[in-house]
């Protein structure tokens, strides 16, 4: 069996007598016999490193790898510089926790403000925390920043991930909040129905609009923000950080706050986790924030020095009178985060973004002439929807067959397809050739030497 | 030393993406970035060593003693790190079909089998990222249950004084009122107080056991059974599960739901902060609210995700901090059922070894048999020569040691909460009760010294009300 307690059996009962027990059976008297476990745990034995190693990478074996990734929905599969991994895995990183005694964390508190720093600098804003649990818990937080006795309807479009609705609705569900799903049109936020909801409710409190939205398509967030100002209603934005190096900052649209989940800077797609969520807003709302913050200051000799700060808007503090429980952040995750943007630098990012959409395009493209039609037609960033003629399962399969895998089937047979800079073109081209064998269109014949 | 915006030149970079291989698109002027983005301009070698000096500024349980109370910061073993780095986890999908993810969905499912097993529980969700979270995620469970039986008039969470300042917090998230009711005078629940608090407005109770001054909670099957009686619900708040797995059980004390970290019990690195990773059981009458896709079948049948009929919805997108579960699920595998008691008994004991040791000359705040942790209160030291748990804190830095919590939990006033872990060998805690006693007499014979420590970290006490009234939150770039 495995252990990591270093103490030998010999130590251990020389420390029992030290410390006044005769056994551990006395040491543990303090606890009822009624509440202590009278048989083993049913469970099997430990086992050596080697057996564990060898247990996990069988359960990572059945999973399916596959070679060329062309679905995203909440998990983008972007390069990630060597750089990051050598980074974060540290141990003095890794191994840390919250960084609560600044004088031998001034480490990981700089990274945080440099982190903060970066968020600001993406999204425009004034503020930012040191990171969320994810983008949908992020979002989802905001809610409460936003409600006060005069403000009590949340809003959000049908138009974002129904994934971070679904958090969303959960947290109103915890809160007693009611929020209102706002529907979209052509794959755009219905605005008419945003401005005729809004005039009926005095007591708006935020409206919640994705950029790109679920479908990868550009909202007018610009005009969607001066509705929601026009109605005393604060206006928030998840966005996608990889698509801010090139497209309008929240900021510039008018956002009071700006949330999303951090995974594509540098984070692997990992089965849904770890990723970050971040989150900013305008000087205005910063003592609204929840989480922690780092902030600057000076030592007893005047040097530069990192602390956690504002805590007056904290859990610890505040007790139940608190708006929001977190009181941990995905610092490693913040990292990662930051070491991405520092190796990609403004134009590495933007290249990645410009290099996502002009792939997109091109694969929307040439997925036309396999009889695949894109469902909406507005500018968009990496992802697109188009119909499937065919049934999608057995297109899918046969792209897994060959190592794709292909866009995410959405409601009534349709597929949402994702492309970043990592598919080449070749990648592409070979997609639409396993389509076209399926759907019948184009007379080119698929060859696996491609 | 410099941040990372202050040092690079204009025009440096890397040299990482290959030219685009299809025609050029562009993002119509409309929704062009208009603003100035400012990110570091460095060459990799200049990254590589911004973040080493960083994290020699960073001080890790890899670098020495870390004995912070109720946070359980144990060793972080290295299978777990190679596993959760398998290309066959890393690179999977969250949307990808089910067949394809089999592997995945077994990690999910063992991993809850075991925790339910060591907690008593009947199923799991993993989706919870941190203890906070699964806070939250057990009040919804019983706020789904009262809320399905129609049982509207219970608005009301009992949690002791003692708690953690995220229990009453997730309450208040839930859109519950907090009853606090105080401790007795040996740190454990006031049963008086507590049948005086519950009624038919009860939702439920709030509890750590072992408590947060460290003490294992004899009451407990009483307790339990005062709030079953009123109609209420009882969560477990699995902070302290390290000094009790494998030796006595949340579900057999009388509790419906919990939750427990992996990054303290279950030795995943706590990264700074997070990534953690907070799961949520409960008895089985619970189990239709729980949140998320839920794993069913076997693997020889394939396994599927299905939804819980009654679930609350989501807590997090996909499935949790995944790589976070599969450090755990490797943790579990090499203790099994013989190294899970043995882990916990070590940390009953170290702790057990340092508060004897220590109660040479600190007071103990109870003074009796602690479980994984225990809480020394400075009041007397700081009444007598003016040093505080701070000052003690602060001193210890200069040893190269973590500082216990401090100033926690609050019905200690200059308490400082000491949990060693099972993973510390006994020379590594015999030179921290060294550093501790040698401490107090410095407090005794220049307490000065102390209320200007430490000496030797890389900065001095921070001006923390400087930074709160003045907030500097991020660089400001001259352009």
């Amino acid at each position: 069996m495995g252990s990591y307690v270093p103490n030998t059996l010999k130590e251990r009962d020389e420390m029992l007598k030290e410390a006044g027990y005769t056994s551990f059976e006395d040491m543990f008297s303090c606890i009822p016999d009624e509440v202590k476990l009278k048989e083993p745990l049913n469970l099997p034995s430990g086992l050596s490193e080697m057996e564990v190693a060898r247990k996990m990478e069988e359960l990572a074996d059945k999973n399916t790898v596959f070679k060329s990734i062309f679905r995203g929905a909440g998990a983008y599969d972007h390069f990630i510089p060597a750089i990051v991994n050598s980074v974060i895995s540290k141990e003095e990183f890794l191994t840390a926790y919250t960084p609560y005694q600044a004088e031998i964390s001034q480490g990981i508190l700089q990274s945080i403000f440099e982190f903060q720093t970066m968020i600001c600098e993406l999204t425009g804003m004034d503020v930012a925390n040191a990171s969320h649990y994810d983008g949908a818990t992020a979002a989802a937080e905001t809610i409460p920043m936003c409600i006060d006795r005069k403000h009590k309807t949340a809003y959000v479009s049908a138009t974002t991930h129904p994934g971070v609705v679904k958090v969303m609705q959960t947290y109103c569900f915890g809160s007693n909040t009611k929020l209102v799903v706002i529907p979209s049109k052509d794959g755009l936020t219905d605005m008419d129905a945003l401005q005729d909801a809004l005039d009926k409710d005095p007591e708006a409190a935020c409206f919640y609009l994705q950029q790109p939205n679920f479908y990868g398509s550009f909202e007018d967030a610009e005009a969607i923000g001066e509705i929601v100002h026009a109605h005393g209603a604060k206006f928030v934005m998840g966005v996608n950080p990889i698509a801010l190096a090139i497209m309008k900052s929240p900021r510039e649209c008018g956002a009071d706050i700006a949330v999303g989940d951090g995974q594509p800077l540098g984070m692997p797609i990992s089965y849904g986790g770890p990723y970050v969520g971040f989150m900013a807003a305008t000087s205005a709302m910063m003592r609204k924030l929840p989480g922690r913050i780092v902030g600057e200051t000076t030592d007893n000799d005047g040097n530069r020095a990192y602390v956690l700060t504002l805590q007056a808007r904290e859990q610890h503090i505040r007790r139940e009178k608190a708006s929001s429980n977190i009181c941990s952040n995905q610092d490693l995750c913040a990292l990662t985060a930051s070491v991405y943007m520092a190796a990609m630098g403004a134009e590495g990012m933007a290249e990645a973004a410009r290099q996502c959409m002009a792939k997109a395009q091109y694969l929307r493209d040439e997925l036309k002439t396999a009889g695949l039609y894109p469902v909406f037609h507005g500018p968009f960033f990496n992802e697109f929807v188009t119909n499937c003629p065919v049934d999608d399962g057995k297109l899918l399969d046969a792209l897994a067959k060959e190592g794709i895998l292909g866009g995410l089937p959405i409601a009534d047979g349709s597929i949402l397809w994702c492309v970043t800079e990592k598919n080449t073109k070749a990648d592409i081209d070979k997609l639409v050739a396993i389509v076209k064998e399926i759907t019948g269109k184009g007379g080119l014949s698929y060859e696996s030497n491609f | 030393m410099n941040l990372i915006f202050e040092i690079g030149k204009e025009g440096r970079g890397l040299s990482l993406l290959p030219k685009c291989d299809v025609p050029q698109t562009d993002l119509p002027e409309k929704f062009k970035r208009t603003t100035k983005l400012h990110l570091p301009q460095l060459s990799e070698n200049e990254i590589s060593r911004h973040y080493t000096k960083l994290a020699g500024r960073t001080h890790g349980v890899n670098d020495g003693f870390y004995p912070l109370g109720s946070c359980t910061m144990k060793y972080n073993p290295k299978v777990n790190e190679f596993a959760a780095s398998l290309k066959g986890f890393t690179r999977l999908h969250p949307l990808q079909e089910e067949k394809y993810a089999q592997g995945a969905l077994e990690v999910i499912q063992m991993t809850e089998n075991s925790l339910a097993e060591i907690l008593g529980m009947d199923s799991f969700t993993l989706q919870p990222a941190a203890g906070a979270h699964g806070e939250f995620t057990g009040l919804l469970l019983i706020k789904s249950y009262h809320t399905d039986r129609g049982d509207t008039k219970r608005t009301k969470i009992i949690v002791p004084d003692s708690a953690h300042g995220t229990n009453p917090a997730s309450a208040a998230m839930c859109g519950y009122e907090v009853i606090s009711i105080p401790s007795a005078e040996d740190g454990c629940v006031d049963l008086d107080a507590l049948r005086d608090a519950v009624g038919e407005d009860t939702a439920g109770l709030m509890l750590t056991n072992p408590n947060t001054v460290g003490l294992f909670d004899k009451n407990i099957l009483e307790i339990t059974k005062i709030v079953h009686e009123a109609g209420g619900l009882c969560y477990y708040d699995g902070a302290n599960l390290n000094a009790v797995m494998g030796q006595a059980r949340p579900g057999d004390m009388g509790f419906d739901c919990v939750h427990v970290n992996l990054h303290k019990t279950f030795s995943t690195p706590h990264g700074g902060g997070g990534p953690g990773s907070g799961p949520v059981g409960c008895k089985a009458f619970l189990a239709d609210f729980l949140p998320g896709a839920r794993v069913t079948g076997t693997p020889e049948e394939g396994l599927k995700l299905v939804g819980a009929p009654k679930s609350m919805g989501l807590v997090k997108e996909f499935y949790g901090n995944f790589l976070v579960v599969v450090k755990a699920l490797a943790y579990i595998l090499t203790l099994g059922k013989e190294g899970i008691p043995e882990a916990s008994a070590n940390a009953v004991l170290n702790a057990n070894y340092m508060r004897v040791k220590l109660s040479k000359k600190y007071e103990m705040a109870y003074d009796t048999t602690c479980m994984h942790e225990f809480v020394m209160d400075l009041a007397e030291l700081k009444h007598r020569t003016g040093v505080s748990a701070l000052d003690v804190a602060k001193g210890l830095l200069d040893y190269g040691i973590h500082p216990p919590t401090m100033y926690f939990p609050l019905i200690v006033h200059e308490a400082l909460m000491v949990e060693p872990c099972e993973t510390e060998p006994r020379e590594v805690m015999d030179e921290a009760i060294e550093a501790l006693l040698e401490l107090y007499d410095t407090a005794e014979k220049d307490p000065e010294y102390l209320h200007g420590a430490p000496h030797k970290a890389v900065i001095g006490r921070p001006d923390e009300l400087g930074a709160a009234r003045n907030p500097v939150v991020r660089y400001t770039f001259e352009d």
